[in-house]
């Protein structure tokens, strides 16, 4: 109401105009030279952010807007799920895994025009890891006994314990390197390194971000002016905003069923891509009967994965045999180890002492995957003569309530996001109350080395232990599907961390 | 009239200090902690417990209502739990959309309605009459989120006019904003139109029978002058206290509507806050929707002093 825009009502008039000429016949295939040169960007996601700080809260959606664009790590992590230098140049761990020695970037300025150095970096983590820290990771930071700082380039961490994964975990969005004068205000003007600066927040709607021209890295400056981030939480509306041009992309579109709506679309296209998100239904293996592994592998094999996928996510989907995806290093195909066979199932099941079944709830959040899965799975188990009753249970409040927090249910199923998260079967308390020595031993070990081909070998062996004793039922890797405009490029296809990374996306002439 | 209105008031007071109370209990028995959903699967039991004494919500009930109440008397409404800024700014955002979407689906409906129901009486057994008739059990039955798509699959998706969600913001232009309500009003001024029409009907035909319409006809006056001086303004207060009613409805209702046309209204607002167990903002949002049904029938109220003198005469 403050100033009337032209180029809105030259949009709308140009829609009328677009409309007519469509509703004529006539075809319209040349776009217009504006369009070509086009240096904005509308970004579509489901859920909206609770901030945009994701050193205090946990929700993916925060990283998916500041991480890589406006906030940046020490180290990060690319595209295949290695990490890589950012703000740190270089590294060294010492022969004893205990002093990691960075060497850190000069010249960098935070978005206000503050100095990143190593000061600012030793605040950042200490920030995260102090008494008051509200981190939803602080557990990564928890092995680091001091930080030092020789000059302002240098920064040293002395560890109290050889931490393999640290270096893995700096690249986290929730590790990102914050300004000691505008960490306050992240939540709501989030300040940082990053080729994008932060712009506005139009609370519901959008958040908007525009080219950060001082940026340090010149080889990775942003091609774009602008980007808008938009929320759209109805899969039907995420549908009818990419069709009728509202928004470039969406990378990670909530509803598979919706996917071939797109096919006869010329101007947008569709991937299909891997994401770190498992879905599995975790079972309390300190109840009965869910304590007996035969009883929770004859569950495992009264399941047919792709029949689950088929039912849930149109058969969008990767099934697993443990909690691992196939981006993660060392993966290993472990779906053969209990694969669907009813008889052996009831076999199992009468071994147990179950020969006629038994009945259980399963507590099953809203979001749609999880009662289409709920579902079929209820029909199998129904196959060997397992009662499955199934409760709606509202996400995040009462399902991180009743399955989290007081550990009062015998089975649940929901996505786990976090990448290379296969150590919450070795935490104590998770929700699974899942109890192994040789599989707590083996985390353990991952720590203490740095080296990944070791890393590797344990992490199969992880795989090996969680296949055969299914302390939750494996069931399938989420895709990613993205559906955006032919003519932009550089997009994540996949996503080794839940991200929108934008530095390299730009329009094709 | 002043005691009348003091009496008001005073009532007013009352009823949204119980709703508030209300509210803050409920909110408190619902399962789900604000702080653990902020913190997600991976926080330890050290740092919810940081975050619940950051957020106050380590305090007893009672001493947070009374900051709560006395942060209003101050007109300070809080800050929201999870987006960390002040909710009064938040309600006034979402209320320069939710109000004018409410508006525009008034005007609608009433356009729509009133036309329809006077016509439908006057000429029973009329083409009106089975239009009204036809058009007011359609529009009750089909569900508002049906319209909302449909409309969205022929004006955005198939013939690009519309956008198809969203709100570029008041500051974006006057006509791009108003354009992305047009939908979203047509959607939800349907099952209001519908009732509407229902209720100007059934007053314009009850109004028709009493005896000074029949007087006025005796008199000799045009069956046209008989509606409009006549039975029109006599039927106008049911239909008057129908569209109060509906005003305050329409603000509250609208979740729906936003929710399908992603407009950052009041009623999104609402809904999620209660999913992220803001309590903050619920409570303000359920007070100000209180504070609006009351203001509402106050105005409704005095529209009928207006009116009707033989009410001007009553007080």
């Amino acid at each position: 109401m403050n100033k009337v825009s032209f180029a809105s009502s030259a949009r709308f008039i140009s829609r009328l105009s677009l409309g007519a000429a469509l509703s004529a016949g006539l075809m319209m295939t040349a776009m217009t030279p504006a369009e070509a040169a086009k240096t904005t960007l509308n970004l579509g996601m489901s859920v909206e952010p609770t901030g945009l700080d994701p050193t205090i809260a946990a929700p993916v959606a925060i990283g998916q807007v500041t991480w890589q664009n406006v906030f940046e790590g020490l180290v990060t992590i690319d595209q295949t799920g290695k990490v890589q230098p950012q703000l740190a140049k270089s590294w060294e761990i010492s022969a004893d895994g205990l002093t990691y020695t960075f060497k850190l970037r000069t010249g960098v300025k935070f978005h206000d025009g503050e100095a990143f150095d190593a000061a600012a970096a030793k605040f950042a983590l200490d920030r995260a890891r102090g008494a008051n820290s509200v981190n939803p990771q602080k557990r990564f930071f928890a092995s680091i006994a001091s930080i030092e700082t020789p000059d302002a380039e240098t920064l040293v961490l002395h560890l109290s314990a050889p931490t393999g994964s640290l270096i893995y975990w700096l690249g986290w969005p929730a590790s990102i390197m914050v300004a000691p004068k505008s960490a306050e205000n992240d939540k709501v003007t989030p300040i940082g390194t990053g080729p994008f600066k932060f712009a506005s927040w139009m609370k519901g709607d959008r958040v908007e971000l525009v080219r950060n021209g001082d940026y340090w890295n010149k080889e990775a400056s942003a091609k774009l002016d602008k980007v808008t981030f938009r929320f759209i939480a109805d899969p039907q509306a995420q549908a009818a905003a990419l069709k009728s041009g509202d928004l470039d992309a969406f990378p990670e579109f909530a509803a598979p069923e919706l996917m071939s709506s797109f096919d006869g679309e010329t101007r947008l296209i569709t991937k299909v891509g891997n994401t770190e998100l498992k879905v599995v239904a975790g079972m309390n293996n300190a109840k009965k009967p869910f304590d007996d592994k035969r009883v929770r592998q004859a569950l495992m094999m009264a399941i047919d994965r792709q029949t689950v996928i088929d039912g849930a996510w149109s058969g969008l989907g990767t099934p697993i045999g443990s909690h691992y995806t196939p981006n993660d290093p060392g993966y290993k195909d472990m779906t053969g180890v209990l694969p669907y066979d009813v008889e052996k199932a009831k076999a199992l099941l009468a071994e147990a002492g179950y020969p006629n079944g038994f009945t259980f709830t399963i507590k099953s959040p809203q979001m749609a995957y999880a009662p289409r899965s709920a579902q079929v799975m209820q029909a199998m188990f129904a196959e060997i003569g397992v009662t499955m009753n199934i409760e709606p249970t509202e996400f995040p409040a009462k399902w991180v309530q009743d399955v989290m927090k007081d550990r009062n249910f015998d089975m649940t199923i929901v996505a786990h996001a976090e990448p290379l998260d296969i150590d919450i079967y070795a935490r104590d308390p998770y929700y699974f109350n899942y109890r192994n020595p040789a599989f707590d031993a083996l985390m353990k070990k991952v720590q203490e080395t740095a080296d990944p081909a070791a890393q590797n070998a344990v992490y199969r062996e992880a795989q090996e232990i969680l296949a055969e004793d299914v302390p939750a039922l494996y069931l399938f890797v989420m895709p990613k599907l993205g559906v955006w405009d032919r003519k932009l490029k550089g997009l994540w296809e996949n996503e080794p961390i839940p991200s929108n990374v934008l530095s390299g996306v730009y329009w094709e002439e | 009239m002043i005691a009348l209105l003091a009496r008001r008031f005073a009532g007013l007071i009352l009823t949204l200090v119980i709703v508030s109370l209300l509210i803050f209990t409920v909110m408190d028995l619902l399962p789900g902690d604000p702080a653990s959903i902020m913190l997600g699967t991976s926080a330890s039991p050290e740092t919810l417990a940081a975050l619940r004494h950051e957020l106050g919500l380590d305090q007893p009930l009672v001493l947070r209502y009374g900051q709560w109440l006395a942060g209003l008397l101050s007109g300070n409404l809080g800050n929201s739990l999870t987006y960390g800024v002040p909710v009064a700014g938040l309600i006034v955002e979402r209320l320069a959309v939710t109000l004018p979407l409410a508006l525009m689906a008034i005007v609608l409906s009433v356009s729509i309605a009133l036309p329809l129901g006077v016509l439908a009486a006057s000429r029973r057994g009329g083409v009106f009459a089975i239009i009204a008739t036809l058009f007011s059990q359609i529009s009750i039955a089909v569900p508002v989120f049906w319209v909302a798509l449909l409309l969205i699959i022929l004006f955005s998706t198939r013939l690009g006019l519309m956008p198809a969600g969203g709100f570029p913001g008041w500051n974006e232009g006057f006509l791009s904003a108003l354009q992305a309500l047009v939908m979203p009003a047509i959607a939800l001024a349907m099952p209001q139109a519908g009732v509407l029409t229902r209720v100007a009907r059934s007053a314009v035909l009850e109004t028709m029978h009493e005896d000074f319409a029949r007087t006025a006809v005796a008199k000799g006056l045009s069956s046209g002058a008989v509606l409009r001086r006549h039975i029109v303004p006599n039927a106008l207060i049911p239909i008057l206290t129908m569209i109060g009613l509906q005003f305050t409805f329409l603000v509250a209702g609208a979740v729906l509507v936003e929710n399908v046309f992603n407009l950052p209204g009041l009623g999104r607002l609402a809904l999620q806050a209660l999913s992220q167990r803001d309590a903050i903002v619920m409570q303000d949002v359920v007070l100000f929707f209180a504070g609006l049904v009351i203001v509402m029938n106050f105005i409704v109220d005095l529209s009928y002093l207006v009116i009707d003198p033989r009410m001007r005469k009553a007080v």
